[in-house]
C-alpha cells in the first residue's frame, strides 16, 4: 500500500541521480524527461487509489503515528501531486528546446528533478517537521536553479529570494519548535486535537500567526511578497514558469492544510486577517502589474494577485469558498506556468520580453497569438474557460456571507487584470515591432518551437477541458474542500480509529 | 535553566534582527546565522531540560530506565543545523559570487534585477 505513496517521490529523486551521472550527454535530458513522464504515472495511480479509497495514508518504517513520519493523501494532496507531475513534464518538454547544452552540463535537470520532488513531498507528508525538510529540499533546488547561468541581473535577484526565502523558514520553524514544546508531538492529525486541548489558546495563536508569516512568505501574499517581483523575470523561461507555477502554491497549500487541520481554534481572528491580506493581495499584486511593462514582470505580479484568491477561498472558509480555493489553485498552476512558457516562445521570435521592443507576433506567429489568448484570458476570468468558473466560484462564497466589499474587489481585480493582459496583447502581439522585422518562427532555431510549443498546446487544451467540462473537476474540488473543512477521515486514517 | 536558555534566545534574536536590517550583505547572512541558531535552541527548549540524564538504553533492555533527555528535539536540531548549513554555505558561496561580478556588498548597490530607485528622492 505504501508504495503508492512513496513512488510520486521517489522517482524524480532516482531521475534526479540518474540524470546528474548523465548530466554532460544529450541523453540526460531524455532521462529527465522519460523521470517525469513516470511521475505522472506514479502521481495518476496515487490519485485513483485516492478516488476509489478516499484518504490513504502510510507510516514510515512502519514506525505508528504520531511518532513515526506519516506520508497521507486526502484530495486535496492527490490533485496537487497529479498537478505537479503534469507541470514537471511539459517543462522537461520545454526545456528540451530552452536549455542549452551549457547550463545542462551544470546539473539543470537533476535540480529541476529535486525540486518537482520537494514540492510533491510537501504535498504528501503527514508530518510538520518533515514539511519543513520538504520546504528546504525545494528552497536549495529553487535557489540553485535561479541562479544558473549566472550574470549580475539572476545574482542580485538569487540574493533576494534566498535572503527572503531563509528569514520565513527560520520564523516557521521556530514556530514548529514551539508548538513542540506546547503540544509534544509533531504529527498533523495528532496536532488537531492536542492543539484544541492546549489551556493557554492565546499562546495558539501567537504561534498560528508565526505560521501564517513563514508560509505567507512562500506563499507571496501582502506585505510579504517582495522576492518575488524582484527574482521571477530573472531566470530561464522553463525554471521561471516551474517557479510560477509551483513554488507559491505550496506556500497556499501548507496554509490551507496548517489552517483548517490544526490552527481553527480562532478562526474570528486567523481568518479575519487572512480575508484582509488576500484582499490587499489581490490588489497590489494586479495594480503592481499596471506599472511593468516586462512580459515576465506583469506576469510576475499576476502571480501575486492570483494568490490572493486562493488565500481568500481559505479566509472566507465556507465550503463552498473552499472549494472554490482549491479549483483556484489548479487552474492557476496551468495557466500561470503556461503564461510562462509563452512568454519564452515570444521571446525566441521577438528577441526580446520588453513590451516595448517587441511586437507583430499576431501577424508572423498567429498560433502563438491563439495559445496566449487561452491562458491570458482565462487568468482574467472570462467564460467559459477554467479561470472563470474559479473567480465565479470565490465571489459566489463571497456574496453567500454578505461580504460585499471583498466581492468587489475580487471582481475589479478581474477586470484590472483584462487591463494587463490586453496591455501584452496590444504591444506584444498587435502593434508592429519597433525594429522593423518579422518575429516569425524560423527565427528560433530549428527544433526549439517544436519542442516548446507542445506543452504550451498541451496546458492550453487542459484550461479549455477544465472550462468547458468543469463539473467533475468541481464536484471533485467540493469534496476536497469536505475533507479540509472536516477532517476526521484524515485523522482516523493516520491514527488508525480511536476506540 | 529554562528562563536563561529564553534570554539566550531572545538575545540571539535581538542581535540577528539588528544585524539583518543593515545594508551590508555579509551582515546580513552573519544575522541569518544568529537567527538559525535561535530557532535551533527554541526547539531544543522545547523539548523541556533534564539535567544529566541522556537518553541511553542500559545493555540488555528495551527501553531507557527512569527519566530521560527528550530524545527528539535533539534529532530536529541536528536535521535543521545540516540543513541550515548546507543553505548557509550556499548563500555564502552565493554572496561571493555576486560580490565578485557586483563589486560590492551593499544591497543599494544591488539594483540590477529591479529599477534603479529614483535618485530625484
Amino acid at each position: 500500500m505504501s508504495w503508492v505513496l512513496v513512488m510520486p517521490i521517489a522517482v524524480p529523486f532516482a531521475t534526479a541521480v540518474v540524470a546528474y551521472l548523465a548530466r554532460n550527454y544529450p541523453a540526460g535530458r531524455w532521462i529527465s524527461l522519460a523521470g517525469s513522464a513516470l511521475s505522472l504515472v506514479a502521481s495518476a495511480v496515487l490519485m485513483v487509489a485516492v478516488l476509489n479509497e478516499g484518504v490513504i495514508a502510510a507510516q514510515m518504517s512502519n514506525w505508528d503515528a504520531p511518532f513515526g513520519i506519516t506520508l497521507v493523501a486526502d484530495y486535496l494532496g492527490a490533485v496537487m501531486v497529479v498537478i505537479t507531475a503534469i507541470t514537471g513534464l511539459a517543462t522537461a518538454i520545454y526545456a528540451l528546446g530552452e536549455i542549452p547544452e551549457h547550463v545542462e552540463s551544470l546539473g539543470f535537470h537533476a535540480l529541476f528533478q529535486v525540486l518537482i520532488a520537494g514540492v510533491t513531498g510537501a504535498f504528501l507528508t503527514g508530518d510538520l517537521f518533515n514539511l519543513y525538510v520538504w520546504f528546504e529540499v525545494m528552497l536549495i533546488a529553487s535557489f540553485s536553479l535561479l541562479v544558473l547561468g549566472g550574470g549580475k541581473e539572476r545574482l542580485d535577484a538569487g540574493i533576494k529570494y534566498v535572503a527572503l526565502n531563509l528569514v520565513s523558514t527560520l520564523i516557521f520553524l521556530s514556530g514548529i519548535g514551539l508548538l513542540y514544546g506546547m503540544t509534544g508531538t509533531l504529527n498533523m492529525a495528532d496536532l488537531r486535537d492536542s492543539v484544541a486541548a492546549v489551556e493557554n489558546q492565546g499562546l495558539v495563536t501567537v504561534i498560528a500567526m508565526m505560521f501564517m508569516v513563514g508560509f505567507g512568505v512562500k506563499a507571496a501574499v501582502f506585505p510579504l511578497f517582495f522576492w518575488l517581483p524582484a527574482s521571477y523575470h530573472t531566470p530561464y523561461f522553463a525554471i521561471s514558469a516551474v517557479f510560477a507555477g509551483l513554488l507559491t502554491k505550496v506556500g497556499v497549500y501548507a496554509l490551507m492544510r496548517m489552517f483548517t487541520l490544526v490552527f481553527v481554534g480562532d478562526v474570528g481572528f486567523t481568518h479575519e486577517i487572512l480575508i484582509w491580506v488576500s484582499a490587499l493581495t489581490m490588489f497590489t499584486g494586479v495594480i503592481g502589474a499596471a506599472a511593468q511593462t516586462d512580459f515576465r514582470k506583469i506576469l510576475s505580479f499576476h502571480i501575486i494577485s492570483q494568490i490572493g484568491y486562493m488565500t481568500l477561498g481559505l479566509a472566507l472558509f465556507t465550503p463552498l469558498a473552499l472549494m472554490g480555493g482549491v479549483f483556484y489553485l489548479v487552474h492557476h498552476i496551468i495557466v500561470k506556468a503556461n503564461l510562462f512558457f509563452v512568454a519564452g516562445l515570444a521571446q525566441q521570435y521577438a528577441g526580446s520580453t520588453d513590451l516595448n521592443r517587441i511586437g507583430g507576433l499576431y501577424k508572423s506567429a498567429p498560433l502563438l497569438a491563439a495559445l496566449f489568448i487561452i491562458p491570458a484570458f482565462s487568468l482574467a476570468g472570462f467564460p467559459p474557460l477554467s479561470g472563470f468558473w474559479a473567480k465565479y466560484l470565490i465571489v459566489k462564497a463571497a456574496l453567500e456571507i454578505d461580504a460585499w466589499f471583498i466581492a468587489f474587489v475580487a471582481l475589479l481585480v478581474g477586470l484590472l487584470t483584462i487591463f494587463s493582459m490586453t496591455k501584452i496583447w496590444g504591444m506584444a502581439f498587435w502593434k508592429p515591432h519597433p525594429d522593423g522585422i518579422d518575429p516569425t518562427p524560423d527565427r528560433a532555431p530549428a527544433g526549439v518551437t517544436r519542442a516548446m510549443i507542445i506543452p504550451i498546446a498541451g496546458l492550453a487544451t487542459m484550461t479549455i477541458v477544465i472550462g468547458f467540462f468543469p463539473e467533475p473537476f468541481v464536484q471533485f474540488a467540493q469534496t476536497a474542500a469536505e475533507q479540509l473543512l472536516d477532517p476526521t477521515d484524515y485523522v482516523e486514517t493516520v491514527l488508525g480509529v480511536q476506540p | 535553566m529554562e528562563a536563561l536558555t529564553a534570554i539566550v534566545i531572545g538575545v540571539l534574536t535581538a542581535a540577528s534582527v539588528y544585524l539583518m536590517l543593515a545594508r551590508n550583505f555579509m551582515r546580513f547572512l552573519f544575522g541569518l546565522v544568529l537567527l538559525s541558531n535561535a530557532a535551533n535552541l527554541t526547539i531544543f527548549a522545547s523539548g523541556r531540560m533534564t539535567k544529566g540524564a541522556p537518553a541511553l538504553v542500559p545493555y540488555g533492555a528495551d527501553a531507557p530506565v527512569g527519566v530521560v533527555g527528550n530524545a527528539l528535539p535533539q534529532a530536529l536540531v541536528l536535521t535543521a543545523i545540516v540543513i541550515g548549513f548546507g543553505l548557509l554555505a550556499f548563500t555564502l558561496a552565493l554572496a561571493f559570487e555576486a560580490y565578485r561580478r557586483m563589486r560590492s556588498v551593499d544591497t543599494d548597490d544591488m539594483r540590477f534585477a529591479e529599477p534603479k530607485e529614483d535618485a530625484s528622492k
